[in-house]
C-alpha cells in the first residue's frame, strides 16, 4: 500500500504580517516564452467564479466592508484641486458613515480606503489631509496615462512624487515594448523606475486594454514582476478597455505563477471600470479563488476605483434598513 | 453564526441557499405521491396495490415523494395513448410540430428556477449547474429541434418520423436527457413513451405535466416511472417502433440481444472511460479548470467525464501540483447551496461503487489523493479524488466509475498519448489541450471519440451532435445527425419480402462424384482425348493475396437451372478472422486521401469496363439472365463504382454554429473495419453497391458475396487486384453467407455490419451485434432493387457507411 501523499496548500503560502518587498529577478526569457493563455478556456473560468460562488446576507456584508479597505480612492481628472483632494482624503478616513458601521457591528473598528490615488500636483494635498491616518497616497506616474515621455523625465517624475511625500508610485510601461516582444528594454526601464521609487512602492501599470492578447498580458505581467514591481494593475482608466475579469484572470495566475517560483507575494490592482459592490465582490472571488484569502489584505489587492465606494455604501445601508438606498444620504467624496 | 465583522475578517462565503418553495410545493400539490403520465392526464400511484418506490434526496437522505412503479400494464397503456397520438401528430406537419417544441421551450424558460430546483433536490447535483446549465441546455434543445420540425420536409425530403419511441434515461441529467430524446422525436413527427430513471422521476413527470399545460396534445408524450423491470417491458414492447437509450453499456447490451430481429431502431448512449490529454504547450491553468469541469462536474456521474487524464512527461508533476492544489478549493456541500462546486452522489448504491474502486486503486498500488478538508455528514458526499502512480492495467484505469475519481497516466509522444487514450473499448469523449493548432488538429481525429473538445470539456450544445462510437454506442443526439436517429428513409419498411425462393442456403462444401458441368469455361473436366483442364477453383481474397479457404474445401455453384458452373471457396470462421485481421492492419486505406480512393474505385470501374464482355458472360451463367439483362447489371455495376468515387472526396462534414467563440467541426470519419453480406441476387451490383459506398469513405471492408453465385465477385478480385486497391482494405470470403456473418457479427474488430438476407439472419447479426456494440444495418428480409438508385444507392447508404464526430475547438487570442 503507498503511503497517503502530504497534503498540498491551496495556494502560495504568505506570512500573515507585513511582507518583505519582492526584490525582482533577472530577466528570464526562457520562462516569458514559456507563457501560454487559452483565452477561451480564461473566459470560461472567469464566467464561472462568479456562478460557482456566491456571498449573501452577512457574509456580503462583511466582505464589502473590505473592500472599502483594498480601495485606492482614485480621482485623476484634469480639474483636480486641492480641496477636491482634501474633501476625498475625508472621505478616505472615514468612508462609511457611523451608524451603518454601528449597525453592522463594526463601531470601533478602523476603517479606511487602501490608499488615495491622484496626480503628481495632488500629493502634497493628499498627504496633508491624510496626516495621520495612515491611509497612503499613490500618485500616477511616468507619463500617464500613455508612458510616451522621455524616460528621464519619467524618472524625474517618480523621484519628484517620492519626494513630495507619496508612498505608492502608479507607473505605466511603455506599451510598445510589450507589444513588440521588447522584454529587455521593458525589464531595464521598470528596473530604473523601482530604484527611483526607494522606499515608496511600485504600481506597474500595464494598459491591459491596449496589449491585444491575454498572452501579452501574461508576459508583460510577468516581466514587470521580474523587475521588482510591488503590484501589477491592469489599467490607468485612461484605456477604451479596462479591467476586465479574464484579463484580471491572466495577472492573478501570473501573480500566482510568480509566487510559487520565487517565493515572493507581489500584489495585483485592478483599476477602471470598476463601479458596483458586485464587480467588487467578483474581483474578491476571483482572488480568494485563484490567490487565496491572504491576497484579500491592501498589502496585495488593491482596486482603482472612483465611484465603488458609493454604490457598496448604498448596499451597506440596505443590509441595516432593508430599504433601497439613495447615493445622496452618504457623504459626498 | 458568523457576524457581519466575522465574515469581514474570515471572508468566509456563509451560506447562500436557493429557495426550495416552489418545488417543493409541486411536491405537496401532488400530495407527495405521482403516478404516471398517460394520454395526457395522472395514472393513480398505487391503485390496486400497485407497486411504488420512494425517490429520495441524496443531500439529506428524506423521501421527496411515493411515485408509481410503471408495470407491463402502464407501459402497454402509454404505448397504445402514443400509437393512438401518432396518425393526428404525424399529419400536423413540420409547422404545427414547431409551434408545439417552441412551446416547450418557452415552458421551460418560465418554469426554470423550479425546475431546476426539482432536479437538483432529486438528484443532489449542485444549483449552479441545474440553473446554468441542464435547464437552459434544455431551452435551447427544444428551440433548436423547434427549427428541425419546421424544416423537416426541406431537410429531410423522403424520411418519415420511426413512430412510437421507447426512451430510457439515466439519472444523471435527468431532465436534459429527456430534452435530448425528446426534442428530436417530437420534431420528426413521432410520438413517445419515455421511462425516466428511478432514482430521479421528478423532473420527467413535471415535464410532462408542463407540456400539457403548454398544450402538447394528449399521448404525444407519455411517462412512465420505474426501475428496470418497466424499461424492460418497454424494451419488449411490440407496439414500440424504437428504443433510445442513455445508460450503461452493460444494459444497453441487454437491449441490443432484446430488440435483435425485432424491427426496432434502436439508438444507446452508453459508458466512457473518456481521455484528457494535456500536452507540453497546454495553458496548464486553464487545463486544471478543464479537468474539474471534466471530471468533478455532476461529480463526475457523467458518461463523457474525462476521466483518464493523460499527462505529456515534461509537465505532468507540475500539473498534479496545480491539481492537487485546485482541489482544495472545490467545495464539496449542500447542493442547493449556491456556492457549492460538487454536491451529493445520487444513491447510496453509487457511493459504494465509487469507495470501492478507490479501495481498489489503493490495493492495486496507485497513490490517492483528496482534499485535506473532510466532506460534510449525513448526505450522499464524496471528495474530488485524484489517482497518480496509475499503470493501465489497474481497474481503476479500465473500468468506468461514474464518480469523482480521476485516475493520470503520463506519455511521452502524441503518437502514445493517442495509443493510450484508444486502448479502451469505450469511444464517447475526449479533451485535447495544447496551443497548437496543428497539434490539436491532428490528433483529434485520431482519437475513437464520438465528441473532442479541444482545450475545453464537457460543452454541450443542440446543434453539435453527440454521442459515441466503439462499446460507446451508437447514433448521435443534436444536429442533423441526430434528426437521422428518429427518421427512416419512406418506403423503407414497405419493401417487398423476400420469397422463399430467394434465400436457397449454398450447398455445402462439395462431394466426391460432384461434377461440374463440361461446357462451362472454369470447369476443371475434359472432353475424352483432351488433357484436363488446369483447376481454377477461385480462391478467397485476403490481405490483398488469393488464399486458399482454410479448411482446404470448396462447393459448387450452381446456376438457377441447375448448371455446375465451377467451385468456390468454403470460407469458414478462421477464413474470417484471417480476413479482418488483414482489414484491421490496413489502416493506409482510411489515411488516403479521398481523392486517393476515389482515383482507385474509379481505376476499377475503368477495368470493370474494359472486361464488360466477360462479366456479361459470367452473370448470364450464373443468374441464366438474358443477356441484356447482365449487360445492365455490369453497366450498373460501373456506373456504381463512379457514383462512389465521386463521393469519396465529397461527403464533407460540417461546422456547426453553436453558442460559444469557436467552430464545432461534423467530421465524418469512417468506422473502421466494415463487413458487408450480400444477397444472392444481382450479385455483382449489389456487392458493388455494398461495398463501393464503405470503401470510398476509407472503411476496409470484409465482405461475403452472393452466396449461390460468388464467381462474378471471385472475378472481379482479379481486377481488384489489378485496380491498385492496397492490400487488406477489400477482402472477399465465400461460402455460405449466414453461417460468415455470425463470426463477423460476433467480431470485436468490426465495427460496422451491413447485412442484406434473411430476417432470421438479420435478427441473427442484431443479436451478436451485441458483443462489442457493433452498429448494424440489416433489411430484415426485404428486398431492394438493386437497380434503382433510388433504393440502391446514395445519402442513405453515405450515411450509413460514416460517423459523425463533432470537434469542438473554441478559440480567442
Amino acid at each position: 500500500m503507498t503511503p497517503a501523499p502530504a497534503t498540498v496548500a491551496p495556494h502560495p503560502v504568505v506570512p500573515a504580517g507585513p511582507l518583505p518587498r519582492n526584490p525582482g529577478m533577472p530577466l528570464d526569457l526562457d520562462w516569458v516564452a514559456a507563457v501560454r493563455v487559452d483565452r477561451s478556456a480564461a473566459e470560461r473560468r472567469a464566467a464561472t467564479l462568479t456562478t460557482r460562488r456566491s456571498v449573501k446576507a452577512d457574509a456580503q456584508a462583511g466582505w464589502l466592508l473590505k473592500a472599502i479597505t483594498l480601495i485606492d480612492l482614485t480621482t485623476l481628472s484634469g480639474d483636480d484641486t486641492p480641496n477636491r483632494v482634501r474633501r476625498l482624503c475625508a472621505k478616505a478616513r472615514s468612508p462609511v458613515r457611523p451608524d451603518l458601521l454601528a449597525a453592522l457591528g463594526m463601531a470601533g473598528v478602523p476603517l479606511t480606503t487602501g490608499a488615495v490615488c491622484v496626480y503628481h500636483a495632488l500629493v502634497p494635498a493628499a498627504v496633508a489631509a491624510l496626516e495621520g491616518s495612515g491611509v497612503p497616497v499613490a500618485a500616477v506616474s511616468t507619463g500617464f496615462p500613455a508612458g510616451l515621455t522621455p524616460v528621464e523625465t519619467r524618472i524625474a517624475e517618480i523621484r519628484a512624487s517620492v519626494a513630495a511625500g507619496a508612498e505608492e508610485i502608479d507607473v505605466v510601461i511603455h506599451r510598445a515594448q510589450a507589444l513588440a516582444g521588447d522584454w529587455p528594454a521593458l525589464y531595464d526601464e521598470l528596473r530604473a523606475f523601482r530604484e527611483a521609487c526607494g522606499p515608496a512602492h511600485l504600481k506597474v501599470i500595464l494598459g491591459t486594454g491596449e496589449l491585444g492578447t491575454l498572452r501579452t498580458v501574461a508576459r508583460a505581467s510577468l516581466v514587470a514582476m521580474m523587475a521588482g514591481a510591488d503590484f501589477v494593475k491592469t489599467s490607468t482608466g485612461k484605456e477604451p478597455v479596462n479591467a476586465t475579469l479574464p484579463v484580471s484572470l491572466t495577472m492573478a495566475r501570473a501573480v500566482r505563477a510568480y509566487a510559487e517560483r520565487t517565493g515572493h507575494a507581489v500584489g495585483f490592482k485592478p483599476a477602471g471600470g470598476i463601479r458596483t459592490a458586485k464587480d467588487a465582490l467578483a474581483w474578491m472571488i476571483l482572488m480568494r479563488e485563484e490567490l487565496g484569502r491572504r491576497w484579500l489584505e491592501p498589502d496585495l489587492f488593491r482596486f482603482g476605483a472612483s465611484g465603488l465606494l458609493g454604490d457598496i455604501e448604498r448596499q451597506l445601508e440596505h443590509h441595516v434598513t432593508g430599504r433601497y438606498a439613495a447615493l445622496h444620504r452618504q457623504p459626498l467624496a | 453564526m458568523s457576524s457581519v465583522r466575522d465574515y469581514y475578517e474570515t471572508l468566509d462565503y456563509g451560506p447562500a441557499p436557493e429557495a426550495a418553495d416552489a418545488a417543493r410545493g409541486w411536491l405537496a400539490r401532488h400530495g407527495g405521491r405521482l403516478g404516471h403520465w398517460i394520454d395526457g392526464g395522472w395514472s393513480e400511484p398505487g391503485a390496486g396495490g400497485a407497486d411504488t418506490f420512494e425517490t429520495l434526496d441524496p443531500a439529506s437522505g428524506a423521501t421527496l415523494a411515493t411515485v408509481a412503479q410503471g408495470s407491463a400494464d402502464d407501459v402497454d397503456r402509454a404505448v397504445a395513448a402514443a400509437r393512438a397520438a401518432l396518425p393526428a401528430w404525424r399529419a400536423l406537419g413540420g409547422h404545427g410540430r414547431a409551434r408545439h417544441l417552441y412551446a416547450l421551450a418557452r415552458a421551460v424558460q418560465k418554469h426554470a428556477r423550479v425546475i431546476a430546483v426539482l432536479e437538483t433536490l432529486d438528484n443532489g447535483k449542485p444549483i449552479r449547474e441545474t440553473r446554468d446549465l441542464d435547464v437552459p441546455l434544455v431551452a435551447r434543445h427544444f428551440y433548436h429541434h423547434a427549427g428541425w420540425a419546421q424544416l423537416l420536409d426541406a431537410e429531410f425530403p423522403g424520411h418519415e418520423g420511426v413512430g412510437v419511441c421507447g426512451q430510457i434515461v439515466p439519472w444523471n441529467f435527468p431532465l436534459l436527457m429527456l430534452a435530448w430524446k425528446v426534442a428530436p422525436a417530437l420534431a420528426a413527427g413521432c410520438t413517445v413513451v419515455l421511462k425516466p430513471a428511478e432514482f430521479t422521476p421528478l423532473t420527467a413527470l413535471a415535464f410532462a405535466e408542463l407540456a400539457q399545460q403548454a398544450g402538447l396534445p394528449a399521448g404525444v408524450l407519455n411517462v412512465v416511472a420505474g426501475d428496470g423491470r418497466t424499461g424492460q417491458a418497454l424494451v419488449d414492447h411490440r407496439g414500440v417502433d424504437k428504443i433510445a437509450f442513455t445508460g450503461s453499456t452493460e444494459v444497453g447490451r441487454i437491449i441490443r440481444t432484446r430488440t435483435a430481429g425485432s424491427g426496432k431502431a434502436l439508438t444507446l448512449e452508453l459508458g466512457g472511460k473518456s481521455p484528457f490529454i494535456v500536452f507540453d504547450d497546454a495553458d496548464l491553468d486553464a487545463a486544471v479548470e478543464g479537468v474539474v469541469d471534466a471530471i468533478w462536474f455532476n461529480q463526475g456521474q457523467v458518461c463523457c467525464a474525462g476521466s483518464r487524464l493523460l499527462l505529456h512527461e515534461p509537465v505532468a508533476e507540475a500539473f498534479v501540483r496545480k491539481l492537487r492544489a485546485r482541489m482544495e478549493t472545490l467545495r464539496v456541500g449542500p447542493p442547493l447551496d449556491k456556492a457549492i462546486d460538487v454536491g451529493a452522489l445520487v444513491a447510496p448504491v453509487q457511493l459504494e461503487r465509487v469507495k470501492r474502486y478507490v479501495a481498489q486503486g489503493i490495493a492495486e498500488g496507485a497513490t490517492c489523493h483528496q482534499p485535506s478538508r473532510a466532506v460534510p455528514d449525513g448526505g450522499l458526499f464524496y471528495p474530488p479524488t485524484l489517482f497518480t502512480g496509475v499503470e493501465p492495467a489497474m481497474t481503476i484505469a479500465r473500468e468506468e466509475i461514474f464518480g469523482p475519481v480521476l485516475v493520470s497516466l503520463t506519455f511521452r509522444t502524441p503518437d502514445e498519448a493517442v495509443e493510450i487514450a484508444n486502448h479502451t473499448p469505450y469511444g464517447l469523449a475526449a479533451s485535447v489541450w495544447t496551443e497548437s493548432v496543428a497539434l490539436a488538429l491532428d490528433v483529434a481525429p485520431k482519437l475513437q471519440a464520438g465528441v473532442v473538445w479541444v482545450n475545453a470539456s464537457n460543452l454541450f450544445d443542440a446543434a453539435a451532435g453527440f454521442g459515441g462510437t466503439k462499446e460507446s454506442g451508437f447514433g448521435r443526439e443534436g444536429g442533423r445527425e441526430g434528426m437521422h436517429a428518429y427518421l427512416v428513409e419512406r418506403g423503407e419498411r414497405e419493401l417487398p419480402v423476400y420469397g422463399e425462393a430467394d434465400l436457397v442456403a449454398p450447398p455445402g462444401p462439395a462431394e466426391a462424384g460432384d461434377a461440374p458441368d463440361a461446357e462451362m469455361a472454369d470447369a476443371p473436366g475434359a472432353a475424352p482425348g483432351e488433357l484436363p483442364r488446369v483447376d481454377r477453383t477461385p480462391k478467397l481474397y485476403v490481405g490483398g493475396k488469393q488464399v486458399r479457404p482454410d479448411g482446404g474445401t470448396s462447393y459448387p455453384v450452381r446456376s438457377p437451372s441447375g448448371r455446375h458452373l465451377g467451385e468456390a471457396g468454403w470460407g469458414s470462421r478462421k477464413d474470417v478472422r484471417d480476413a479482418v485481421e488483414a482489414a484491421r492492419k490496413a489502416t493506409a486505406w482510411t489515411k488516403a486521401s479521398g481523392h486517393a480512393r476515389a482515383q482507385v474505385l474509379y481505376f476499377l470501374a475503368e477495368n470493370l469496363d474494359a472486361d464488360a464482355g466477360r462479366f456479361v458472360d459470367r452473370l448470364r451463367g450464373l443468374t441464366d439472365a438474358s443477356e441484356a439483362d447482365a449487360r445492365r447489371e455490369v453497366d450498373a455495376s460501373v456506373r456504381r463504382l463512379f457514383t462512389y468515387a465521386a463521393w469519396a472526396d465529397k461527403l464533407d462534414g460540417a461546422v456547426k454554429g453553436v453558442p460559444v467563440r469557436g467552430v464545432v467541426l461534423g467530421m465524418h470519419e469512417p468506422w473502421g473495419v466494415a463487413a458487408v453480406s450480400c444477397p444472392d441476387e444481382a450479385p455483382l451490383l449489389a456487392f458493388a453497391s455494398l461495398v463501393a459506398p464503405l470503401l470510398s469513405q476509407g472503411n476496409r471492408v470484409v465482405a461475403t458475396p452472393s452466396p449461390r453465385w460468388p464467381l462474378a465477385v471471385t472475378d472481379l478480385v482479379h481486377l481488384v487486384e489489378a485496380s491498385d486497391v492496397p492490400a487488406g482494405a477489400l477482402n472477399v470470403v465465400t461460402g455460405d453467407r449466414d453461417a460468415l456473418a455470425k463470426t463477423l457479427a460476433d467480431h470485436d474488430e468490426v465495427a460496422c455490419h451491413w447485412y442484406v438476407g434473411s430476417a432470421e439472419g438479420s435478427a441473427e447479426v442484431e443479436r451478436r451485434s451485441a458483443g462489442n456494440l457493433k452498429v448494424t444495418w440489416v433489411n430484415r428480409g426485404r428486398r431492394r432493387d438493386w437497380f434503382d438508385p433510388a433504393q440502391a444507392e446514395g445519402d442513405a447508404f453515405l450515411r450509413r457507411a460514416v460517423q459523425v464526430k463533432s470537434v469542438w475547438v473554441p478559440y480567442g487570442a
